[in-house]
């Protein structure tokens, strides 16, 4: 079967439901956390199936700390599997990220030092994830606000290696990139130049704020306001080089009225039409 | 203690860190937005999961008596729907809530609301079909309770007055509560959750459903707790709300 063809989309709100689902707009998906459809029955997954039944749907996950030092949870895949069985979602993600320890749930993408162990590990994590799976899932880069002394090894090299070593693809966070660079002191544009687009299956787009004490010194990675143009502008530079990738757009605060959200969509639908590799795709 | 370990427990306590890799970390300003994350996304998921507490207490005073709760009990897994399983039985153990008796119930109300919003899909008994049952088989049948169904009798207190008033538009908030004990039912019909009170009686008769006794003995055991309990009637209710989960037996008893 041929996969769907996505261009840009939206993070689903539950305030959105009906809107999403008569929505009408070429290549409009949608992304949800699988999380919060991990249920047994119940309107919750009727949303979502009705959502579906209209548009492609992607699970982005945030729970299953392919990081940890431990092996993802057994249930929460099998939860994860029966969930894309249902839904057969066009892609599914999760993140370069830890937030599971001894039985407990940490809701946040934490952090950890890049050594070649926790590469062997963290590709053992999604081995597994992909086996229950049945498919290949992509890895997104998470956004840094710690200097750690440890790093053995490069964030982007990690990637490429993780990717070579399980065929996972890579989801480019690119307000993620922005909010790093500033964050620990590097160039946006340079990072950005070095990764590999060839293993990109989607980028994703959302708004920062900056911390309340520290100002544009701290920037927070909280997906409560619009896109920022710093990062409209690394998102136009990298579709440039690597042509159009189904790109999605994140919202979780201070959420708008959905025609707000997809206008905010469209921009980056128009971007990726503007790209010659948009027109390539579409030939 | 693995880095993991430290760097998690730190977030709720980054006084008590001793490993040197976290101590370096926690010394950066930066590390306050991985603790500020980690208890929004505790509170945001506790405020969520018990509204009518929050709308009873404030929610300056929930966050903070939630605090209390995420640090000693973070969530067990990425479903946040589920947090909070141990949330009544803290605001029972908390000082401050004590002049507010009632609040651990209506915490377990919020529990059972977010139990039956996410409960198996299954059809519930159709009241038609058992009224063309004979009266005198009536007795010897079994109805399990659906699967989105939950009661609860609580003795003491008009839980599911204060419970309702706090959960709906709050319309019948100016009426005086009356001091006695109330009990819950909530199913889901039609994919919402909806509510019921529901008497001691009604709450003996769905639980000696539930444990698979025939309606006859359940009826007794209503009966006892209460001799002029109206068995038609709270069997009508029940069935309306969609107590009951369609059954084979029933097919069977009337072929």
């Amino acid at each position: 079967m041929r996969p769907p063809a996505l261009s840009a989309g939206l993070g689903l709100k539950a305030e959105h439901y009906d809107a999403a689902a008569s929505a009408q707009a070429e290549g409009l998906w949608f992304e949800v956390h699988p999380e919060n459809y991990m249920v047994a029955g119940g309107p919750r997954l009727g949303w979502l199936e009705a959502v579906r039944e209209q548009h492609p749907v992607s699970l982005h996950g945030v729970s299953l700390s392919l990081a940890g030092e431990s092996e993802p949870d057994a249930a929460h895949l099998h939860r994860l599997a029966a969930l894309a069985d249902r839904i057969r979602p066009a892609l599914i993600s999760e993140h370069l990220a830890w937030s599971g320890w001894k039985g407990h749930y940490l809701p946040d993408l934490l952090p950890f030092t890049r050594s070649t162990e926790a590469l062997h590990r963290i590709a053992a994590n999604i081995g597994r994830t992909q086996d229950a799976l049945g498919t290949a899932i992509a890895i997104e880069n998470p956004s840094h606000y710690l200097r750690f002394d440890g790093h053995g090894w490069d964030e982007i090299d990690f990637l490429a290696e993780l990717a070579r070593r399980t065929g996972c693809t890579l989801l480019l966070d690119i307000n993620n990139v922005h909010v790093s660079a500033r964050n620990l002191g590097y160039s946006a544009e340079a990072w950005l130049d070095r990764f590999p687009q060839a293993l990109v299956s989607e980028v994703h787009l959302a708004g920062h704020s900056h911390d309340p004490a520290l100002g544009e010194a701290l920037l927070i990675d909280s997906h409560d306001a619009p896109v920022a143009p710093e990062v409209w502008t690394l998102y136009h530079r990298f579709i440039a080089r690597a042509g159009a990738r189904p790109t999605l757009i994140e919202r979780d605060g201070n959420v708008p009225a959905f025609r707000e959200l997809m206008h905010e969509r469209n921009v980056a639908e128009a971007a990726l039409h503007e790209s010659a590799g948009a027109l390539e795709a579409l030939s | 203690m693995s880095f993991q370990a430290a760097f998690a427990q730190a977030l709720f306590d980054p006084d008590a860190a001793t490993d040197p890799a976290v101590r370096q970390l926690i010394g950066q300003p930066a590390f306050a937005v991985y603790r500020n994350t980690v208890m929004k996304g505790c509170l945001d998921a506790l405020e969520a999961n018990f509204p009518a507490v929050a709308r009873l207490v404030g929610s300056d005073w929930f966050r903070a008596a939630a605090a209390l709760h995420a640090a000693a009990s973070p969530p067990r897994d990425g479903r946040l729907l589920h947090y909070g399983e141990d949330f009544a039985d803290f605001l029972q153990r908390f000082e401050p809530a004590a002049d507010l008796p009632y609040l651990p119930d209506v915490a377990r109300l919020d529990a059972l609301w977010r139990e039956v919003h996410a409960a198996p899909d299954a059809a519930p008994l159709d009241a038609a079909r058992l009224s063309r049952l004979a009266p005198e088989r009536l007795a010897s049948l079994s109805l399990r309770p659906h699967p989105a169904a939950r009661w609860a009798w609580f003795a003491e207190q008009p839980i599911y007055s204060i419970w309702s008033r706090n959960r709906g538009t709050g319309h019948e908030a100016d009426e005086e509560l009356a001091w006695h004990g109330e009990g819950a039912l909530l199913t889901r019909p039609a994919d919402a959750v909806a509510w019921h009170p529901i008497d001691r009686a009604g709450c003996a008769f769905l639980d000696a459903c539930a444990s698979g006794l025939p309606l006859g003995e359940a009826a007794e055991q209503a009966l006892t707790l209460d001799a002029d309990c109206d068995l038609a009637t709270m069997l009508q209710t029940l069935l309306r709300a969609g107590a009951f989960i369609n059954t084979d037996l029933l097919t069977e008893s009337t072929s």
